[in-house]
């Protein structure tokens, strides 16, 4: 398997951070740039795309920060890896589907990954675990500046980074966090939160980008527009947004643990009995019994030390690492199977839950 | 009501009305229960008021004369039809069928962010090409052949420094 060296580290996003910040399980930043006089990948013909893949892949390969970097062609994956590989937030399910001439160079700790021939020739990005902004910003600013002395980027001084779909224009930058917002879900405040942070000019979206739905209470919040503000600027506002919603979250878990604790308690106990008794478990259901568990981490029901390991879960508990564990494919119904089987033994050696925990947070 | 507001892109009676502020500006969208729902616009996992408004504003009026990027023969029909471009120079080609579209996309209409050093240089390199050649022409026209021999040698040079510059 061409993806095997990804599983000897931890997948970046599952090293989550702790404390306060736990509400942002990672940040990411990603950066669309284009090479001048060529075609963008939707509009290239084979050969132009299979000349730009070898090229960029080679350059981006070559960087200090990419030093014995996974390079990895999309056509020469199997169907698994690739799916994989979008469970790990390394490509994009677009990436996944293509057929000729794209590619993706990971770094060893994969907290860096660029796509080639995506929608635009490189979409670069960074992944940081807990809520980094700034210090992924810091990031990949360096890493693309160390690109653009190799490579030609098109750029306009009026439009900024020219990419393939003009909603990226400007600084061709697009910050996010992975939020994970019980809480708000539970009290029926998501849908108010969407229709605030879209006013500000911010997007949410589920945990797998576009369509993808919300299970396990994740959503993924970022900047919807990249003109006519420096990149600075965005995540300056992107963290205010942040920053609010945290506040709400933490706010909502105040009033549900006030009013009804028991309520509460008795959803996180449940959670933990079917991870340990369940014999079928869907994905969805699989997310949504983990996001439990971990608000009961954030609770102090479990131990703080087990909050990585649930978002270790998070990721492992996706078809396609169910499948690469069991060494085989299987068809959805086998899957629930050997989920359930999976994280009864994850859950084994947990650790009792503590509900007499009130006033301790 | 007199005149009910009728939806932004199918035209049925409009029923879900959103308003989104960008860079304090209101942009504000009428859709039918219909529409809104194809568009995403009550589905709380992603909704791009951007993206809407960007397709809505190119599905209308079909236009005669197509624009087509010289670079890479991408025409505006595949514009409308696919929401991206085609090449880094179709920005230039379609200049005129984006700048309107900008302002509602996006904060502002002109980049602040960012500036890749080597990109600049190379355009500054290539006005002063330009240039020159404006001036090696004039002073050939002129019958100043001195002037044109240092604009010529000067010409070489500028080419030189741009080559150095393009090399990857």
């Amino acid at each position: 398997m061409k993806i095997a060296p990804l599983f000897e580290a931890p997948a970046e996003v599952a090293d989550a951070a702790s404390g306060k910040c736990a509400i942002v399980l990672t940040t990411r930043v990603r950066l669309a740039r284009n090479l001048v006089d060529q075609p963008f990948p939707g509009w290239a013909k084979e050969a132009q795309r299979s000349a730009m893949l070898a090229g960029s892949m080679e350059v981006m390969a070559d960087l200090p920060a990419m030093k014995k970097a996974l390079t990895l062609k999309v056509e020469e994956l199997s169907d698994l890896e690739k799916q994989i590989l979008v469970e790990r937030h390394l490509i994009s399910r677009e990436l996944s589907t293509t057929k000729h001439g794209a590619g993706v160079v990971i770094s060893r700790d994969q907290t860096t990954a660029v796509m080639i021939n995506e929608e635009d020739h490189l979409r670069i990005q960074v992944m940081r675990p807990g809520f980094q902004l700034k210090k992924v910003w810091n990031a990949i600013n360096a890493l693309d500046t160390e690109a653009e002395e190799k490579l030609n980027y098109a750029f306009s001084p009026t439009l900024g980074y020219l990419t393939a779909c003009p909603t990226n224009l400007g600084t061709g930058m697009r910050a996010s966090a992975m939020m994970h917002l019980p809480a708000l879900v539970m009290s029926s405040q998501m849908e108010k939160v969407v229709r605030a942070v879209s006013q500000l000019g911010m997007a949410v979206r589920g945990l797998f980008g576009e369509g993808s739905d919300a299970s396990g209470s994740i959503f993924q919040i970022s900047n919807q527009t990249t003109l006519g503000e420096s990149e600075e600027e965005i995540i300056k506002r992107l963290s205010s947004v942040l920053n609010t919603i945290i506040e709400h979250e933490l706010n909502a878990r105040a009033k549900l643990l006030e009013n009804d604790a028991s309520k509460l308690f008795d959803k996180v106990g449940r959670a933990f009995g079917i991870l340990q008794n369940g014999r079928l478990l869907t994905s969805a259901e699989a997310m949504n019994l983990l996001s439990l568990i971990r608000l009961g981490v954030d609770l102090g029901v479990f131990a703080e030390v087990r909050r990585p390991v649930v978002d270790r879960l998070f990721i492992e508990a996706q078809p396609g690492h169910i499948q690469y564990a069991a060494r085989g494919a299987f068809d959805p119904a086998q899957r629930d199977l050997l989920r359930a089987q999976f994280l009864r033994n994850e859950f084994t050696n947990f650790g009792q839950p503590d509900f007499n925990v009130t006033g301790k947070n | 009501m007199a005149n009910p507001l009728k939806c932004d892109l199918c035209g049925k009676p409009a029923t879900v009305h959103l308003t989104q502020i960008i860079n304090n500006k209101i942009h504000k969208v009428d859709l039918c229960e219909e529409c809104a729902q194809a568009k995403g616009v009550t589905d709380p996992s992603g909704f791009s008021l951007a993206d809407l408004l960007l397709k809505a504003s190119l599905n209308p009026e079909p236009t005669a004369d197509l624009i087509r990027c010289e670079q890479c023969g991408f025409t505006q029909a595949d514009f409308k039809k696919q929401g991206r471009f085609g090449c880094p120079s179709c920005y230039e080609a379609f200049r005129g069928v984006l700048e309107p579209l900008l302002g509602n996309m996006h904060k502002g209409t002109t980049h602040v962010g960012k500036v890749p050093q080597r990109a600049v240089e190379r355009k500054s390199l290539y006005d002063r090409l330009t240039q020159l050649q404006l001036d090696l022409d004039q002073a050939i026209k002129a019958e100043r052949y001195e002037d044109a021999a240092r604009v010529r040698d000067e010409i070489h040079q500028v080419k030189l420094a741009f080559e150095e510059k393009t090399a990857s």
